[in-house]
């Protein structure tokens, strides 16, 4: 059994009067990936500020183990460029020094970027780069938020190639969130299925089976999925009988 | 003006030295405080706290307070209540400063036109009056810039952290609205020094043009930083000598040598 590093337990949050995300209880294990999966607006980003510690949670709690080393990658990194910065400079801010980031570098496969200008970065290279920043600190969890967006189909299965040999050789869990289903399937331990609440959860076989999974991805698991009810513009689940289906896993009412 | 009528004599060559001196310790720290102004996009920031140096300004002579003080307080309470505000996100943050820079900026002047038994020179405070420094403005100058420095450079490393990226600083263990505060009140400070150099109405200038002068020539925070400083230290050099040989408005005239350099500098290829 692995050793569970951050463990939610009816967590919920609530912006602007609008419930964002309501009674979440989940566990973040170490050496397992675990994938949030959900439509635009679902909360998945909100999810992962609170495991961040980067905002609170309304009611419920999250427990974190005591040693936790959080490595963060977020979705984008807007640098202003009236700032100079190279890539080299960018990753020695968490701390670290001139060999570590070149390791760091050398490991996501793009050492030659060292002295880039960070704002001349490519997509692709930019999330490597904030993968390398990630890992720097020597986490043992990993969050990541949309790894491999803005990278092309190749690119995307060395990316999620890449993070699985991180879990291994750092030992650390991982949390991602992710919009394309079936890459991300393959590269998974545990797939969380949000959509405000957990939907359902499990492995990804058990996820892609569920009723509550098809109801919002539809049976192609992919991501131009086929919708077979409505989203009101709150993002409320308008199913043709009025509701929505329950996973398993799923606790709200 | 006040140049001629007074005759180059001895004495001139005292004004004109304590003006250089307080010029060149204000540009000292606009360097490095104008690249996060720049960076951050926090010109209106910057606006927005210098017009609140004129409601100081009227708020002292009201009260009968040492001028120097109530600027500095009011700039530091504004900082304050901005940064409050701006975590609070009711308005745009730009319509409320919109809002909080003009109205300050009114109140001053309504303020100083209603203490009609004091004289006070409204265009000085505008627009700086650099050649009427005293050697105990200098003390507060240097006192105030070399306060600064040493914040800026102790909080630096935070400072470019959060500047970068300030969810990642947060998750690396960096406490990003105490930084975020401290920048602001070092910003309130360095407007609230300057004053007495530029102007309220052309502080900004001081932190925005030389830096904009210096990007274009440097690849790191850090060189950015200095070389900004160096324009500045120019611009106060240039505009002075503008002022003491063709009779220029000192304050304005730093400006538009900073100006010029910039324009200068568009000729260099951008580094990085």
């Amino acid at each position: 059994m692995n050793k569970s590093l951050v463990r939610l337990k009816s967590v919920s949050k609530t912006f602007a009067d609008k419930p964002i995300l309501q009674n979440i209880s989940m566990e973040i294990n170490q050496g397992e990936i675990t994938t949030l999966i959900g439509p635009n607006g679902a909360g998945k980003s909100s999810l992962i500020r609170l495991i961040l510690g980067l905002i609170t949670p309304d009611t419920g709690t999250i427990e974190k183990i005591p040693n936790l080393t959080v490595g963060y990658m977020p979705q984008k990194v807007n640098i202003d460029p009236t700032l100079p910065i190279s890539t080299c400079r960018f990753l020695q801010l968490a701390n670290t020094s001139h060999e570590e980031c070149h390791n760091a570098l050398e490991l996501v496969g793009i050492p030659e970027v060292k002295n880039t200008p960070f704002h001349k970065l490519s997509g692709g290279e930019m999330q490597r780069v904030l993968l390398a920043r990630s890992i720097l600190r020597k986490p043992n969890l990993l969050v990541l938020d949309e790894p491999v967006q803005g990278v092309d189909f190749n690119g995307q299965n060395e990316l999620y190639g890449l993070i699985g040999k991180l879990r291994s050789s750092l030992n650390c869990g991982i949390v991602m969130v992710s919009h394309d289903l079936h890459l991300v399937m393959s590269a998974t331990d545990h797939v969380i299925c949000l959509n405000h609440h957990i939907c359902c959860q499990g492995k990804p076989e058990q996820v892609t089976q569920d009723p509550a999974y098809l109801d919002i991805f539809g049976e192609t698991a992919f991501y131009n999925h086929k919708h077979n009810h409505q989203h009101s513009l709150k993002g409320e689940v308008l199913d043709s009988d009025g509701t929505h289906r329950h996973g398993k896993g799923c606790q709200h009412d | 003006m006040a140049l001629i009528a007074m005759g180059k004599g001895a004495n001139m060559i005292d004004f004109l030295i304590y003006a250089l001196l307080a010029g060149l310790g204000v540009a000292a720290v606009a360097g490095p405080l104008g690249c996060f102004v720049v960076w951050r996009r926090m010109a209106y920031f910057g606006d927005t706290l210098a017009h609140s140096a004129l409601l100081g300004v009227a708020l002292g002579v009201l009260l009968n307070i040492d001028l120097g003080i109530a600027v500095t307080v009011v700039c530091l309470l504004m900082a304050l209540g901005l940064v409050a505000l701006e975590q609070q996100g009711v308005l745009a943050l730009d319509t409320l400063l919109g809002i909080l820079s003009h109205s300050a900026l009114a109140a001053g002047l309504v303020v100083i036109s209603l203490l009609s038994d004091i004289r006070v020179d409204l265009m000085s405070l505008l627009f700086g009056d650099l050649l009427s420094v005293t050697a105990s403005d200098l003390w507060v100058i240097y006192t105030g810039a070399a306060v600064a420095i040493i914040l800026l450079a102790t909080l630096w490393k935070p400072l470019i952290s959060i500047t970068v990226e300030h969810d990642l600083a947060a998750v690396e263990g960096i406490n990003v609205a105490r930084t975020r505060t401290a920048l602001m009140l070092i910003t309130a400070l360095v407007i609230a020094v300057a004053m007495k150099i530029v102007g309220v109405l052309l502080i900004t200038a001081l932190l925005i043009i030389p830096a904009a002068a210096a990007r274009r020539v440097c690849a790191t925070p850090e060189s950015m930083a200095l070389i900004a400083s160096l324009t500045a230290m120019a611009s106060v050099i240039s505009g002075l000598a503008a002022s003491w040989y063709i009779d220029t408005p000192a304050g304005p005239s730093i400006v538009i040598s900073a100006a010029l350099l910039f324009c200068f500098s568009l000729g260099f290829k951008q580094k990085a």
